[in-house]
């Protein structure tokens, strides 16, 4: 405590020195990487200094739990460590206890405006100097909905500018509970209705990250409906009868879902924003063929098929020629693979699989087929990729009810999502941060 | 009095809708006995007459009412039969040899019935997808479609939704609660309100 004190007014000198030095190198040429050497094997130590002005207590807070749920970064001290609370150069360089903590960087941040912005400052800890300024913008009351999205948007170009990939926090979750599709914050904040009250499934976001599709039972069968998050709701003009799993085009113009009459259910394509006809993609002679989801150069589909009896993984072109079997068939082997969503980054499918009885989420790598399990605790089902194409969220019953986790497929990792009961279907946005 | 003797049989076969309501007005039709001691002393022909035309009243709207009650029962087991639930095996849409009966139980009854509309609806056990079960469900209301249009039944009077997982007969978790869940449920969505037995 005593070493607290005899520190704190020079680090209110270094801190004025610093925001001084940070205005200096506003100029810094963006695309810089800033001199840390990332090592993917071992995070790097990141401490995020106190935040002055309104709102600093909460800002300090989410950024350093978006860096810790983004799992690239290890953020030290995060709770009561003694560390100097502003770095200083010169003869007073306190750097080497920043160093000694096992920080290879600072985030030093600083409300501007009155609210309006947030200037920050990350310090190359072994060079002892400043290595990124920038100014955000902040929108929004401290703490309400696109103020923490402004928040999350300064983590995840931290992260960038860190570890050279951008973080994931400014992202939401679409869900289902209770029959109405729900939208939460990626750290779990703030979840709140986007549809109307009735029974939906299967909602997916639209690459804009403005516009979402569901399904929708209305008494005599189900609908698609295609709705702006800020707007109103409408259905697809879509033939009677199953209409389900509706999925974007990477381009944003194109949706795919499951049409079902009364000879199977095939995957069909339309339009989104003009009324084109609707066209039958998949040909699967009376099976039934749901979830599809594209790959992001938007050529191919990878969906869920019972084409060989049971249902299993297949992928086609987006015109639903060249069908194949993705995941592997052994013989006498009738076990249950569906819900496929493929990596943002194209190298990967996720989907689950029935094992003893339960889903359990598995990843393939497209390249080598390599599957992975990634879950053994409860039945878990219904992955979807964030952005990063390394966590994914899933359904999971291991809390007792169903729920929404987050799962870092790297190391394992995961954390819980939701709170209420009897949540499923997530759907990870795009990236909704400004840049 | 033998104007409403002969009122009756008429009443008997007026239409089925009608015999509903008759039934509730038959205290009405009952026939108040004479004040005269039944065949005591001082009953005379007429009187003897008038007790027998009491009589046959009364024994008519009795065989009227066990009719009554027999057409309502055949209308409650030809509903019956139209609503009757089929069950499915898992991860299957082929109509099983016990659901056959039930589903051939339907065909005199919708024949006999030209206005009568069923909705078919086809649920799933909670184990597999949830998005694929809906496509399962189906296929399941599908199939049973297929049978009673296979049978003669115009197909424009059926017709199919899917609620795969999201309904089921039994929330529990285990093999009889997933067996009653495999089902489709049969729901009389027009011309349900005059059912006709099948001759």
């Amino acid at each position: 405590m005593s070493r607290f004190f005899s520190i704190l007014p020079i680090a209110v000198l270094g801190l004025l020195t610093a925001v001084g030095v940070a205005h200096a190198q506003d100029s810094t040429v963006q695309g810089v990487r800033i001199g840390l050497v990332y090592d993917p094997g071992s995070r790097p130590g990141v401490i995020v200094l106190p935040v002055d002005g309104a709102g600093g207590d909460s800002i300090r807070a989410i950024l350093q739990r978006d860096f810790d749920y983004g799992d690239r970064i290890n953020v030290v001290g995060a709770e009561g460590t003694g560390f100097p609370l502003a770095p200083t150069t010169g003869e007073e360089s306190n750097y080497p206890v920043y160093a000694a903590l096992g920080a290879v960087a600072l985030v030093q941040a600083t409300v501007t405006g009155g609210g309006s912005g947030l200037h920050v400052a990350v310090h190359d800890v072994a060079r002892q100097s400043i290595a990124r300024v920038r100014d955000f913008p902040m929108r929004g009351t401290p703490d309400g909905g696109d103020w923490r999205l402004g928040v999350h948007t300064v983590a995840d170009e931290i992260e960038l500018w860190i570890t050279g990939v951008r973080g994931v926090s400014a992202t939401r979750v679409l869900y289902i509970s209770g029959g109405r599709v729900w939208v939460v914050d990626s750290d779990g904040f703030g979840p709140r209705p986007v549809s109307a009250a009735g029974t939906t499934m299967s909602p997916a976001w639209h690459p804009d990250g403005t516009h979402l599709a569901y399904a929708q039972f209305v008494g005599s069968g189900w609908s698609i409906m295609v709705e702006e998050l800020s707007g109103g709701a409408r259905p697809l003009p879509a033939p009677r009868g199953l209409n389900a799993t509706p999925t974007f085009s990477p381009d944003g113009n194109v949706i795919v879902w499951a049409h079902g009459g009364e000879s199977g259910t095939d995957l069909f394509a339309t339009t989104v924003f003009t009324n084109g006809p609707a066209r039958r993609i998949t040909v699967g002679r009376g099976s039934d063929n749901t979830s599809p989801t594209f790959s992001p150069d938007g050529r191919r589909v990878a969906f869920t098929s019972g084409r060989s009896g049971h249902p299993e993984v297949y992928i086609s072109d987006a015109d639903g020629t060249n069908a194949e079997l993705l995941t592997p068939y052994k013989f006498g082997d009738q076990s249950y693979r569906s819900d496929p969503d493929w990596s943002p980054d194209g190298r990967t499918v996720a989907f689950q699989a029935q094992l003893a009885g339960r889903f359990q989420v598995m990843t393939i790598g497209l390249r080598d087929r390599s599957i992975r399990q990634h879950t053994n605790e409860g039945s878990n089902e219904q992955p979807s990729w964030a952005p990063d194409s390394r966590h994914v969220v899933f359904t999971s019953t291991r809390s007792g009810t169903r729920q929404l986790w987050v799962l870092d497929t790297e190391t394992g990792r995961t954390r819980q999502l939701t709170h209420s009961g009897g949540v499923r279907m997530a759907s990870w946005s795009p990236y909704l941060g400004g840049r | 009095m033998l104007h409403r003797v002969r009122v009756l049989p008429l009443l008997l076969i007026t239409t089925a809708a009608f015999v509903g309501a008759c039934k509730k007005k038959e205290p009405a039709v009952t026939p108040t006995p004479e004040p005269t001691p039944a065949g005591g002393a001082g009953c005379d022909q007429r009187c003897q007459d008038s007790i027998a035309n009491a009589r046959r009243v009364a024994d008519s709207i009795a065989a009227a009412n066990a009719a009554s009650a027999e057409l309502a029962r055949a209308i409650e087991a030809a509903r019956a039969s139209l609503t009757a639930v089929i069950y499915f095996d898992y991860d299957a849409s082929d109509i099983r040899a016990d659901s056959r009966g039930t589903l051939e139980a339907k065909v005199p009854v919708l024949t006999a019935n030209p206005s009568v509309r069923l909705r078919v609806t086809g649920h799933t056990d909670s184990r597999g997808s949830d998005e694929y079960n809906l496509a399962l469900g189906q296929r399941r209301a599908a199939a049973a479609k297929q049978y009673l249009t296979d049978r003669g039944v115009d197909p424009s009077r059926i017709e199919i939704v899917s609620l795969g997982e999201e309904r089921p007969a039994d929330p529990a978790e285990n093999e009889s609660a997933w067996a009653r869940n495999r089902r489709a449920e049969f729901e009389i969505i027009a011309g349900g309100t005059n059912i006709q037995p099948p001759r």
